[in-house]
Order: C-alpha cells, then sequence, then structure tokens
C-alpha cells in the first residue's frame, strides 16, 4: 500500500542530477572513472532512465540499489553498450569513461566491451572446456600468441577468481559442470582475463546460496585493487559489506548517490530512507 | 481483499479413496491408449516392411543353369591369333548353341533350338566372350559355365506356382511309338486317377469315356525314372496317346504321372521348357545365388538385368547437389534473418513467403525447374545437375525453417555472454551460436534431404523418367534416381519387374536408414564437442 503512493509520487517529482558527494565526506580520494551526464534511456517510447548524472571512482566498488524495474541494470548496461543489441533501446547523453565518450560515433563496441567486461545475473559459462571459457577472450582480442601465454593467462585469471586449485585438474571439463558459485567464479575469471579497467556485475549472487555468495563477495573486495566494479544487488546487506560507494535509483531516477555508509546511516532523501529501511520495496 | 479468514461451515469432504481410485484409473488408462498407439504404429511398419519383404526378397537371389561350354578353338579363334579383336568378335551364340545341343541332343528342331536358347539370359553370349577375353586360355577346354537364366526360368524357380502333383504309376508302362506320338498302356485302368481328376475339373473334356486335352486344360503327363517326359494329348482309363517331350526308353523300369496345373496356355512356360527345366534341376544343373547384377547394373528391359546402380549413383549424384545448394544458403538465409536482419515489415514478409514455398507442391518446383532451368538457362536435360537444383529449391525452405528454430532455441545468455566478452555479432555467431544450433540444424538437413530422396513428381518434370541403361558418371550424364525407378518398375509388364520394385523400395529404405544413421552419429559427435 504504502508503494502504491511512492509510486504515484514518484515519475511527477523532477529530480535534479545528484552530485558526488562532497570531499569532505570521501574517505579516501579516488580519480574519476567513468563520468555518466543526463543519461536517457528509452525503450521505444518508453523512458526507463530519466536524466542520470553520476561519476563512478576508479578502484572502488560502487554499487547500485533500487527497487526492481527502477532502471539500475538497464543503466548498468549502458556501461558497455550491451543495449546496443536491443534495437528499440535506445540512449541519450553523455557518458565518458577516461574522457572517451563511449557514444561516440567512432567508438567500437567490441573493443569497448573488452574494457568494460561484464558478469551476468545467471552464471552463464560457455558451454566449452573450463580453459577454452577463459582464454577465449584474449584469444578473439588478439592478446595470446602461443599456448605458454594462454596457460599463464588461464592461470592468472583462474587464480584472481579464487577458483584455480578447485579446477586446475579439470580444465578440460565443460564450464557448465561446475556448480552454480564455481561458474559465477568462472564467469569473473572469464571477464578479467581480457584484463578490462572496469567489471560490471549485474546481481551476480542473486542465483547463489550464502556460502558461494559470501566467496564472491570476498573476491569483489579483492579484485577492487586493480579494477573499477560497478554491481547491481537487490540485497542491501551486500551493498553495505563490499561496496564503497552506493547509488539508489528509482523509477528510472537516481534518487541518491554517495558514500555507502552515509547513504545506510544518514540518507538525505526520504525515498532513500524508505528503501533502506525495508519500507518498500 | 478481505484478511478476514473464510469460515469452515460445512466441510464437504468428497469420498477421497474413490477420488483416488478414478484419478489413478485415469492415469492407467492414459498410458494404455499411449502404449496402444506405438504398439499399432509397430505393427503396421512390421506389415508394410514384412510386406515389402515378402515380395522383393526374391529380387536378391538368380536363378543359375550350370552348361558345360566348350570354348572350340576353331569356332572362337580359328586363325589361332588368340587377337583381342578377333576374341571379342566371335560368334558366341554359336558355341552356345552347341553347348545346350550337347545338354540336350534330342532338342533337334530349330524352334526347340531357340526356345532352348530362350531359357538363358540373353546376356549369356557375352559372359562367355568375358570369360575368354579375361582368360584366353579357356580355349580348347569344356568347362561348366553358369549362366544367368532367363526372367521366367527365374520366375518359375522363385514363385513355385506350377503345381505338379506326382502319383507313382502302377504296372509295367509300354510305349508304343508311332512318328511323334506315342501310345501308352500299362495295363487295365492305369490311368483311373488321371480320369477321374480331369472329370472332376473340367467334365466337359470328357466325352465317351475319352479326355481330350489342350492348352486350355492342365497338363497330363508321364515321367519316367530315366528322365523321359510324355505330355498326353487323350486318354482314357487304361490308355493314353501323348507327344514326346523328353524321349524316355522303350521300357522303363518306373513311372509317374504327373498332373501339372494351371494349363499350359496360362502360363509363361510351356510344357518344354518346364520339362527341360525340370531335367536340368533333376542334374543339379540349375541353382539359386545371390544376384549381384541387383548392385552392379543399371535399368534394363530384361528383368534379370536390370539393377540399381544406376538408380543409387543418381540419387547419390542428385542429393550431393542438392546438399551442396540448399545447405549453405539456407543456413546463411537462417542466420541472417535470426541473427542479424531488424525486424520489420520486410523480414515478416520474407517469412511469411518462406513459410508458404514449405508448403507448395513439390510438382511445381518441377514445373519452376523445367521452365526456368531447363527452358531459360538451358541446363542438361535428365541430368542430377538439374535433379539437384529443382529439390534443392524445394528443400531450402525446409532447412531454413529447421535452422530458424535451432538457432532462435539457443540460450540469450550465451549470445549475452559472447557479446560481454567483446565477441562481434559474427564471432558471436560462429563461435557460440552456431555449434549449439547445428545439431537442430542438421537434423533439420537430414530431414529435408530424406524428402528430397524420396521426392519423384518434380523429376518427373525434368526428364529423370528416361529410360538410362547406363550408371551416370558425372553430374550431367542422364541419369535416374531411385524413387523414379521403383515408379518405372512398378508400371513394366514384366512379372519379373514386381520383386525388383519392392528390392528397390528395400534399397531406398537402406538409403534413408544410413543417412539418418549419418545424422545421429554426426550429432553426436557435434554434442560431444562441448
Amino acid at each position: 500500500m504504502s508503494e502504491n503512493a511512492i509510486l504515484r509520487a514518484g515519475p511527477s517529482r523532477v529530480v535534479a542530477p545528484v552530485p558526488i558527494v562532497s570531499a569532505a565526506a570521501q574517505t579516501q580520494p579516488h580519480r574519476v572513472n567513468i563520468a555518466a551526464s543526463h543519461v536517457d534511456v528509452f525503450y521505444a517510447a518508453k523512458q526507463a532512465i530519466v536524466d542520470v548524472s553520476i561519476d563512478i571512482g576508479e578502484h572502488q566498488v560502487t554499487a547500485f540499489i533500487g527497487p526492481s524495474g527502477c532502471g539500475k541494470s538497464t543503466f548498468l548496461r549502458c556501461l558497455n553498450r550491451m543495449n546496443d543489441t536491443i534495437p528499440i533501446c535506445r540512449v541519450t547523453g553523455r557518458i565518458a569513461i577516461d574522457g572517451e565518450d563511449i557514444y561516440d560515433p567512432g567508438m567500437d563496441p567490441v573493443q569497448l566491451r573488452a574494457r568494460v567486461g561484464m558478469v551476468f545475473q545467471k552464471p552463464n559459462p560457455f558451454p566449452k572446456a573450463i580453459y577454452e571459457n577463459v582464454a577465449y577472450g584474449p584469444r578473439i582480442h588478439g592478446m595470446i600468441g602461443n599456448r605458454a601465454e594462454a596457460d599463464e593467462i588461464v592461470e592468472r585469471s583462474l587464480r584472481a577468481a579464487a577458483l584455480w586449485d578447485e579446477v586446475k585438474d579439470r580444465l578440460d571439463e565443460p564450464g557448465t559442470s561446475l556448480s552454480g558459485g564455481q561458474q559465477q567464479r568462472l564467469c569473473i575469471a572469464r571477464a578479467i582475463a581480457v584484463s578490462p579497467e572496469v567489471i560490471l556485475m549485474d546481481e551476480p549472487c542473486s542465483a547463489l546460496d550464502p556460502i558461494a555468495t559470501a566467496r564472491i563477495e570476498e573476491l569483489i573486495d579483492e579484485l577492487r585493487q586493480n579494477y573499477t566494479i560497478i554491481i547491481v544487488t537487490h540485497s542491501m546487506q551486500q551493498a553495505a559489506r563490499v561496496s564503497q560507494r552506493t547509488a539508489f535509483f528509482h523509477l528510472g531516477v537516481l534518487v541518491e548517490a554517495g558514500d555507502t555508509e552515509t547513504i545506510f546511516t544518514n540518507p538525505r532523501d526520504g525515498r532513500t530512507q524508505d528503501y533502506i529501511t525495508g519500507r518498500f520495496g | 481483499m478481505t484478511d478476514a479468514p473464510l469460515p469452515i461451515a460445512s466441510p464437504r469432504r468428497p469420498n477421497l479413496s474413490r477420488r483416488r481410485a478414478r484419478r489413478r484409473a485415469a492415469e492407467r488408462r492414459f498410458r494404455w491408449y499411449g502404449m496402444a498407439a506405438i504398439g499399432f504404429a509397430l505393427l503396421v511398419l512390421v506389415v508394410l516392411i514384412g510386406g515389402i519383404v515378402r515380395t522383393g526378397y526374391g529380387a536378391f537371389l538368380a536363378t543359375e543353369i550350370g552348361i558345360d561350354v566348350a570354348f572350340e578353338a576353331e569356332t572362337i579363334d580359328p586363325a589361332g591369333t588368340r587377337a583381342p579383336a578377333t576374341l571379342s568378335d566371335a560368334n558366341y551364340r554359336t558355341v552356345l548353341r552347341k553347348a545346350l545341343a550337347g545338354a540336350f541332343p534330342q532338342v533337334t528342331a530349330q524352334r526347340d533350338q531357340q526356345a532352348l536358347m530362350g531359357m538363358l539370359s540373353s546376356s549369356a553370349d557375352f559372359r562367355l566372350r568375358g570369360m575368354v577375353l579375361d582368360n584366353p586360355s579357356v580355349i580348347g577346354t569344356t568347362q561348366r559355365v553358369w549362366l544367368k537364366a532367363s526372367a521366367d526360368i527365374d520366375t518359375l524357380r522363385k514363385a513355385d506356382d506350377i503345381a505338379v502333383a506326382t502319383t507313382a504309376g502302377a504296372g509295367a508302362l509300354q510305349l508304343l511309338a508311332d512318328g511323334a506320338t506315342v501310345t501308352l498302356r500299362a495295363g487295365p485302368g492305369a490311368f483311373t486317377g488321371l480320369f477321374a481328376d480331369l472329370a472332376a475339373r473340367r467334365p466337359d473334356a470328357v466325352t465317351n469315356g475319352r479326355a481330350t486335352l489342350g492348352s486350355h486344360l492342365p497338363g497330363y503327363m508321364v515321367e519316367t525314372a530315366d528322365g523321359g517326359l510324355l505330355r498326353l494329348t487323350s486318354f482314357t482309363a487304361n490308355e493314353a496317346t501323348g507327344d514326346i517331350l523328353l524321349a524316355p526308353e522303350a521300357a522303363p523300369a518306373q513311372w509317374f504321372t504327373l498332373i501339372v496345373s494351371p494349363p499350359e496356355g496360362d502360363r509363361r512356360i510351356d510344357d518344354r521348357e518346364l520339362a527341360w527345366y525340370r531335367a536340368l534341376d533333376a542334374q543339379g544343373r540349375v541353382r539359386t545365388v545371390f544376384n549381384t547384377t541387383l548392385f552392379t547394373s543399371a535399368d534394363s528391359r530384361e528383368p534379370e538385368l536390370a539393377g540399381v546402380r544406376g538408380a543409387v549413383v543418381g540419387s547419390l549424384l542428385t542429393l550431393v547437389i542438392c546438399l551442396l545448394l540448399s545447405f549453405p544458403l539456407g543456413v546463411m538465409a537462417a542466420v541472417y534473418l535470426e541473427e542479424f536482419a531488424p525486424k520489420n515489415r520486410w523480414t515478416d514478409l520474407i517469412e511469411v513467403n518462406i513459410n508458404n514455398l514449405a508448403a507448395v507442391p513439390s510438382i511445381v518446383f518441377g514445373l519452376l525447374g523445367l521452365a526456368v532451368l531447363l527452358g531459360f538457362f538451358g541446363m542438361p536435360r535428365s541430368a542430377p545437375f538439374a535433379g539437384g537444383t529443382v529439390l534443392a529449391l524445394m528443400t531450402l525452405p525446409t532447412i531454413i525453417i529447421a535452422a530458424r528454430a535451432a538457432l532462435g532455441a539457443v540460450p540469450p545468455s550465451i549470445r549475452e555472454a559472447a557479446m560481454g566478452m567483446g565477441a562481434s555479432p559474427l564471432q558471436t555467431v560462429l563461435h557460440h551460436v552456431m555449434p549449439l544450433a547445428l545439431p537442430g540444424i542438421l537434423t533439420g538437413t537430414i530431414i529435408g534431404m530424406a524428402r528430397a530422396l524420396g521426392e519423384t513428381a518434380p523429376l518427373l518434370m525434368i526428364g529423370m523418367v528416361a529410360f538410362i541403361v547406363d550408371v551416370p558418371g558425372g553430374f550431367t550424364d542422364p541419369a535416374t534416381v531411385l524413387p523414379v525407378q521403383i515408379y518405372l518398375w512398378a508400371d513394366a509388364p514384366e512379372r519379373a519387374f514386381v520383386e525388383k520394385t519392392s528390392a528397390a523400395i528395400l534399397v531406398l529404405l537402406a538409403f534413408l536408414v544410413v543417412m539418418n544413421l549419418a545424422a545421429v552419429i554426426l550429432r553426436r559427435r557435434f554434442e560431444r564437442r562441448w
């Protein structure tokens, strides 16, 4: 019932883009990696994202939270232009990675996706050998010349994804033979094999049990040293555990973004307050 | 929506055990229906295949007659040069005639000798020539050569539908020859059995206690222990007169009466030929062997020389063309439509038309082939190239529809994973989607190919129905295909083609089984790769 009230109130309000929270609130300075400004996304005539502007810092974990259908996944998929594969989807505004507009006509989405890796909600390893799963990306991007290089990348990626010890003796087995959590870590290994700058994770733990979830969260924390990570999650505890910064989306609007601690302890917006205290969503 | 709990005022409790019993009975009944349906289908299949095998197995057997052939040098190579040209041009029919005269010395009349020759396949003299050419050292020797019997003798042996009832004769048989006719006496009442048989079957043939026989009546014969055979022309209960079919000794030790039905006039084998056949068979000079001709030669007017090799090779060549054209085109069209094409009015129109094409009667494709491929492009008539092209047009929609379904069944998560890795759309399709869809595409292709293999109508239109005696050597040679061969043989008047027709059907079915097996094996292999 209370959700209905919010839904009615939501679209009528025009919310100004939320600026990056003031430097004083930040515990450590981070270089801005991704800068999005005034992004609108339309599915045919329906607007899914309304004027979202956000800066995402390097080597940090940024969590996107919000109720179902709020546009957080849609916005995430704008960051590596995965929405291009949907014919009716249209994106306006500017998204820049390292100052480079990724929607520039000169930008090749294929090269972009090598820089911005992605891990999906449902583990989706290729139905090929574990080894092939990891070596595939480097191979199509011409990053490996011979078998030794491939072996090295595969081992490094699997170690980085904390999967090496479990699969090193069965690299020839199909990736689909692993357990759900292992499959998801394989997908992470596959994503980092091409040495991306950014890893997008779309609810990576929603299909996993709590133990597998804990392992993935641990892994995300380790990967933060080298990669910019953006994670969409439904679990506020998870957002609180793994992220340094959090952005709250509601009905296609970015309501509030800031340090995770601030968002969870002292949100500025009433809707954020309502959401994190479990009054809707 | 109200939160108040519904009052449970009067719980209507149905009879639970009865409901359960009824539910279980329904489930059992449903299982039975399924099993009955499968059982019925299997029964029909067994009856169908059983019927074809029963009619057709004879075509896999051939009758051969052993003749002692003297390869006389003066007939074959009088000059003694052993030059291949001489050996090739020699008159082997003479050799054969002499050999037959040796086997049946009492057959002297030219017409009878011709009939004797007719018991062998018309290819017999080629066989002798082949033997001499392969090995000229046979000249001057006498060898028993097993020669293919004519279709009539072959049918006689296989069909076994001339009933010969044999009864031992009582009393000493006396033969009194008077020119060509013989009077038989063997004591009073020796022919009572024959007489009673004829009187029962055809009372009209008996007048004043004497039976007069003819070709419209069953044959009544007397066989002697030494192999003589006499055909009765008229007889009473005590005495008979007849013609000599095979000369007996004057006073045979033992004799038999034969009743041969149906009448001579209703058979393709006359009494003479029957007598010769029985004599040869009694000497162990008739044998049944595996019919290799069926698999080594093409069509022929002579049933015993006709084989399916021409049609099998024709089918194979046609299918190769069909596959080469329809598989790449069909798969490429399906990949484009399913993976790359924008969804708009044009692609909708194309899709509707592809579905319509799949339902077009095949004869229409035949007419198209006749008008466009033969008429406009001037492709060779009756050739596998034109036939394969027409069949490819017919198969194309089937392959496109099957391939699109297979591509559409690949989970989108695989595409997302590949795209997310930075694979280009083409790489995504080639590396990930196609391998997963390939088993389904192959199944659709094999179904299309199987349909093309069994197709007759469009090929009639482009002239593949012609009578072709040579095994096609290439894609532009005149050829026929298995189903058309079946159609042609089913239409042929000779009785021996009946079993050939069934045998050709069996070969076609075997062809299909091999194709499906290949599909299963291919699918297994592709599936094992991931």
